[in-house]
């Protein structure tokens, strides 16, 4: 192990400055003074350490020093050539990514269950989408990873496409061939960039899927955050100077990035890095460990199967992130919405997210036998209590796995004029805006596309279910549509 | 009458012999063939696998190194899991600090009965002191299960990784024994030897998992005249805490312990490796 991760240049640079006691002359407005109301909220530590960007601490947009050397040392984490510390999360870095890799209407082949940050991206970079199909699997009702063949085709169709796009896992752990994918897309003269947002911890033990900058992408969004241990919001773009060299992207980043960025959240990567790079194998070590005990016991349940690499192995998936908890509960007659609110309400139970069949519970650097023992626990009694009890819950998923029709880029969509109308009018109209679930934000509708009874069913089925929706406007019933 | 000898074979044509004067035990356990012998330069000599683990005459200078360095370069340690030690001599010196509680992993209790038995110099460390938990389990396991950062010290008091001491040198060993060590954690472990062909291997081996998995990976070396070659290593691999640079001979100096291998002057010097072994080294990644 290499004994420079044991450093935090920039949290030791911020602890430093904070023991100064300087006064303050410059904002922020707090000046680390007795502000009652944010100190008995969070504690002293939160403002002794919230700082503004100065000569000793180095600036976000022109890093020289500490932010600099965190940076050059969470790059060596991921074993990319640079990285780039974020504080809007991988959202900002996945539009980087975008803007970085097309300009106005070059194409960027992509899957279509992608996070609505890439579509926000396509209308802020005017690039054209070439949407791929995802694997489907409908015995857990959910969209995986694209498989080698569906990508070579893309590129075929699209021999002036200048971008590939993709998921590293997807939101439910599913793995594609990532290395055959990129040498391909190398060969065929394409920038491959990944939103790796929820493969923060792939590098840190072998039996984890490969990281992304390992297998050459040119660039990829890494969520330290979301399983990794950074404060939320703080976020890596890593880049592996290739094609995009390094100051096309600082430009891009420093054209939308705040010039106000949060010491707390880049300390915190700092930190959250140092955890990983140092502790990282023999934490998941243990996790991955605790986590192949609590599968097994889960499989062996009546009406409940979760996914593991054995699934992968099974379906066309290349490889998967025994982190995450994809459990299929439809066999006990419910559906992964009730499941996902009975162990809210009756277990004290949060987990990410429900699907029609399936909960997704997330593992993270946090994360111990206990934590763990107690969703295994949970799932039994509901195993023990609803199994047998209602026939199996099922639905027609397959035809919301439709691809819808483009008839606009999303860009061209956001900027045309727009009508009001109510959603179930809609069938046929152009949409003006994304419509989801969140989580997963994966949009059921884009700008640009065509509105297909499907689309106005899935809908309805998710507010049916209790589903949050995410759309423009506050009356979910209504849906801005292209005036034609 | 010819005479008894227990021969250590340590190269296809080289052995070790000492002359035998009574074989006192000898039964296979559910892990391992366990003898005692009675020699007249050696006292009691004790072997697993024919192997030789402890002899009265010079069990101090193994038991001395695989404790003490470690205190003095962490004087705080409070909380001490030994795996493997079934003889007991390694509880014995911990025992000696003002340790809050040691726990011992040992894989087979016939190894701590018949040492009782028959090697009390070693073995009165199982007379009862109540900071003392000794269990009979499988070391391996008992880590992979154990709270996180519970042990400021682990000692991998264990045979060579054939039989059941194989699972004790495996990468995921060690991983787990990291994630049970706290932040000043210190992993000491039993490091075999360079100067045998199979020693080494064995030794390169531990070496390159430790390396790979502790920021802090070093060895150091110790004269052990009834192993094989009589140089011997252990392992010192630590999360932050360095054991020359770290080094507290005050504070160590201040538990006022008598000692009659280690000393203060041999400390950083243990640490100080021979030209032929820091090249094997240079080459483990």
């Amino acid at each position: 192990m290499n004994r420079i991760h044991l450093k935090t240049p920039l949290y030791t640079a911020l602890q430093a400055y904070a023991e100064k006691q300087l006064v303050h002359f410059d904002v922020p407005g707090h000046k680390k003074r007795n502000c009652s109301w944010i100190t008995e909220a969070f504690g002293d530590r939160v403002l002794a350490l919230d700082a503004n960007s100065t000569k000793e601490l180095d600036m976000l947009s022109k890093p020289t020093g500490p932010i600099k050397e965190a940076e050059q040392l969470m790059a060596l984490a991921y074993g990319s050539d640079q990285a780039f510390f974020l504080v809007n999360g991988s959202t900002s870095g996945v539009q980087y990514m975008i803007m970085a890799a097309c300009r106005p209407n070059e194409k960027i082949i992509m899957p279509r269950n992608v996070h609505r940050s890439a579509i926000n991206a396509l209308i802020l970079s005017g690039a054209v989408p070439v949407f791929i199909e995802p694997e489907i699997d409908l015995e857990f009702g959910i969209s995986n990873g694209v498989s080698l063949k569906t990508v070579q085709q893309a590129v075929r169709e699209n021999p002036d496409a200048k971008a590939l796009f993709l998921m590293h896992p997807t939101y439910f752990g599913v793995v594609s061939d990532l290395k055959q994918i990129i040498e391909y897309a190398h060969d065929h003269d394409l920038v491959v960039v990944i939103d790796e947002a929820h493969g923060a911890h792939f590098p840190f033990h072998p039996d984890l899927p490969a990281n992304a900058m390992s297998l050459n992408a040119d660039m990829a969004t890494v969520s330290i955050h979301k399983t990794a241990g950074s404060l939320t919001q703080s976020s890596v773009l890593l880049l592996n100077e290739r094609k995009i060299k390094k100051h096309d992207v600082r430009t891009i980043v420093n054209l939308m990035q705040t010039s106000s960025a949060s010491y707390l959240l880049m300390a915190s990567l700092d930190l959250a890095r140092r955890q990983l790079a140092i502790n990282g194998l023999s934490d998941y070590q243990f996790i991955l460990h605790q986590i192949s005990k609590a599968k097994k016991a889960l499989n062996q349940l009546p009406g409940i199967e979760v996914m593991d690499k054995a699934y992968a192995r099974k379906t066309a998936a290349f490889d998967y992130d025994e982190t995450k908890f994809v459990v299929k509960v439809n066999g006990l007659g419910l559906s992964g919405f009730e499941v996902y609110d009975i162990l809210f309400n009756e277990y004290n139970i949060q987990v990410e997210l429900a699907e029609s069949y399936v909960i997704l519970a997330i593992i993270g650097v946090g994360d111990d036998n206990q934590t763990i023992f107690k969703l295994v626990e949970a799932l039994q009694d509901i195993a023990q209590r609803c199994y047998g009890q209602k026939k199996k819950y099922e639905v027609n998923l397959s035809r919301f796995f439709k691809i819808p029709m483009m008839e606009l880029t999303p860009r061209e969509a956001h900027y045309h004029k727009k009508l009001l109308c109510n959603i179930k009018d809609s069938v046929g109209k152009v949409s003006g805006e994304s419509i989801m679930i969140y989580p997963p934000g994966i949009p059921l509708v884009m700008p640009g596309e065509i509105i297909s009874a499907e689309i106005v069913s899935h809908y309805q089925f998710y507010r049916s279910q209790g589903c949050v929706m995410v759309n423009d406007q506050d009356n979910p019933g209504l849906i801005k549509v292209v005036d034609k | 009458m010819g005479k008894k000898y227990i021969r250590e074979t340590y190269a296809n044509d080289v052995s070790f012999t000492i002359e035998v004067e009574q074989h006192l035990h000898s039964e296979k356990s559910r892990f391992q063939q366990i003898d005692f012998y009675q020699t007249e330069t050696f006292g009691t000599v004790f072997t697993l696998d024919d192997l030789i683990m402890v002899t009265e005459k010079d069990e101090f200078i193994y038991h001395d190194m695989i404790c003490h360095p470690a205190f003095a370069v962490n004087p705080n340690i409070k909380r001490v899991l030994i795996i493997g030690g079934g003889d007991g001599g390694t509880a014995r010196e911990v025992l000696r600090y003002p340790i809050e509680a040691l726990d011992m992993v040992e894989i087979d209790e016939r190894v701590v009965r018949l040492c009782q038995q028959f090697l009390p110099l070693t073995a009165s460390s199982f007379d009862s002191d109540n900071r003392f938990n000794l269990l009979f389990a499988n070391g391996l396991e008992f880590v992979a299960n154990a709270k996180t950062g519970a042990y400021d010290l682990i000692i991998v008091d264990s045979t060579d990784p054939i039989g059941p001491g194989e699972g004790l040198f495996t990468a995921e060993f060690y991983r787990n024994c990291y994630r049970c060590l706290n932040d000043s954690g210190i992993l000491i472990n039993q490091h075999e030897s360079p100067f045998y062909t199979r020693d080494c291997r064995e030794m390169v081996r531990a070496h390159s998992k430790l390396k790979k998995t502790f920021p802090i990976a070093r060895i150091y070396q110790f004269h052990m005249p009834t192993y094989p070659s009589g140089h011997w290593l252990f392992g010192f691999a630590a999360k932050s805490l360095d054991p020359v640079q770290d080094f507290k001979p005050a504070e160590w100096g201040s538990f006022n312990l008598q000692t009659k291998y280690y000393n203060l002057d041999l400390h950083p010097a243990a640490f100080m490796l021979p030209t032929y072994l820091k090249e094997i080294l240079k080459g483990v990644k």
